[in-house]
C-alpha cells in the first residue's frame, strides 16, 4: 500500500504520521506543498500543524497551495484522503468536506486525551473495527466544528458523522464536548466516505510506552481494509 | 484603487472573542454595551483604476479566499 503525506510550511505532525504509516506497513512518500503531482498513492494524508501560521483562517492558505489541485482531483475521483487536525481544517477549506472549524468555545488551546465514539463503521476507515470507543489525543485551538442547519441535516441523512467526543463508556453529551463542536462531532466523512477529516491524532497513540495503542488499532485496521 | 473590505462572522455564529471583549468592557465600566462582534479588515491596493471593476475583483477575492461564506459575511466599505 502506498501513501503520501503532504508537508506544508508550518506542518508539524508530518513526520509523526510518516512514522505511524511506515510502522503499520504503508510505503510512504513525503510530498512538498509546492509540488504539482502526487506520487501513485492509495492514501493521501494531510497532517496536523499550523500550515502558513494559521494566517487568515486555519487551513485557508494551504487549501489553495499547488499540490492541493492534485489532491482535490484525487479525492474527487474516489481516492482516499485523510486529514488530521490542521489537515481536517484544510479539507473543509477546500470544500471537500462540509462545514468549518471555529475557535474552541472557551478560547483555550486544548491538549489532552479524549474518548471518541465511532458512529459509522460502514466504510473503509472503520470497517471491522472491534472497538466502539477509542482513546485518542487532541491538540488544537480551532476544533469547534460548525455547519449550517441544512448541512447538518445532510451530514446526518448521509451518515457522514464518523466520530463523536464521548466519555469512556460512549456517552455523548455536553460534559464530554471539549471544544463546543455541534453534536460533539470530532470527525466527518464526505458523502462517498472516501475522505475523512478528524480532529484527534491517531498517530500519537501508536506506542504503549509513550501513550496508548488505540492509534495502532486504527492504522492496522486501515491497512487491512485497504488491501 | 484601494478597496477596503470588512469581514465579520454571521449573526448566528458564536463569536467567543467578541463575547470576552464584551465582558471585559463591562468590567471596565462600559456597562451599556449590548453586543461586540469581532471581524477582520483588509485594504487591498490593486492596479485597476475603475471603481466598479476594482470592487468586482475584490468581491471575487472575498468569495474565493478572504471570507468563508459558511460562517462569514463580507462588506466592501469603500474604494479610493
Amino acid at each position: 500500500m502506498n501513501s503520501a503525506v503532504i508537508t506544508f510550511p508550518g506542518s508539524n505532525c508530518d513526520r509523526d504520521i510518516h512514522v505511524a504509516l511506515k510502522k503499520f506497513g504503508f510505503k510512504n512518500k513525503m510530498v512538498w506543498h509546492d509540488d504539482i503531482e502526487l506520487p501513485k498513492s492509495d492514501l493521501v494524508v494531510l497532517p496536523g500543524g499550523f500550515s502558513y501560521g494559521d494566517y487568515l483562517r486555519c487551513g485557508s492558505m494551504a487549501s489553495k497551495s499547488k499540490i492541493m489541485k492534485s489532491v482535490i482531483n484525487f479525492a474527487k475521483s474516489g481516492g482516499k484522503v485523510l486529514g488530521i487536525c490542521n489537515g481536517f481544517q484544510i479539507l473543509v477549506e477546500t470544500g471537500l468536506l462540509p462545514g468549518v472549524l471555529l475557535r474552541n468555545k472557551y478560547l483555550e488551546f486544548i491538549c489532552k486525551n479524549v474518548f471518541v465514539k465511532i458512529n459509522n463503521k460502514n466504510n473503509l476507515y472503520f470497517k471491522s473495527f472491534k472497538k466502539d470507543i477509542l482513546e485518542l489525543h487532541i491538540a488544537h485551538n480551532e476544533g469547534n466544528y460548525f455547519c449550517t442547519k441544512e448541512q447538518l441535516k445532510e451530514i446526518d441523512d448521509n451518515n457522514q458523522i464518523s466520530l463523536y467526543y464521548s466519555d469512556k463508556d460512549g456517552k455523548v453529551d455536553k460534559d464530554n464536548n471539549p471544544n463546543g463542536s455541534i453534536k460533539n462531532i470530532a470527525a466527518i466523512f464526505n458523502k462517498e466516505k472516501n475522505i475523512l477529516g478528524m480532529m484527534p491524532h491517531p498517530e500519537r497513540m501508536i506506542d504503549p510506552a509513550l501513550s496508548g495503542e488505540d492509534g495502532s488499532i486504527f492504522f492496522k485496521n486501515l491497512i487491512t481494509n485497504f488491501k | 484603487m484601494k478597496v477596503s473590505v470588512v469581514i465579520t462572522l454571521k449573526k448566528d455564529v458564536l463569536d467567543p472573542q467578541g463575547k470576552v471583549i464584551h465582558q471585559t468592557l463591562d468590567g471596565m465600566g462600559f456597562d451599556d454595551v449590548k453586543e461586540v462582534r469581532q471581524g477582520k479588515y483588509f485594504e487591498i491596493n490593486i492596479k485597476e483604476n475603475d471603481k466598479k471593476k476594482s470592487e468586482e475583483k475584490v468581491e471575487d477575492m472575498c468569495k474565493k479566499l478572504l471570507a468563508n461564506l459558511v460562517i462569514e459575511d463580507y462588506k466592501i466599505i469603500g474604494s479610493q
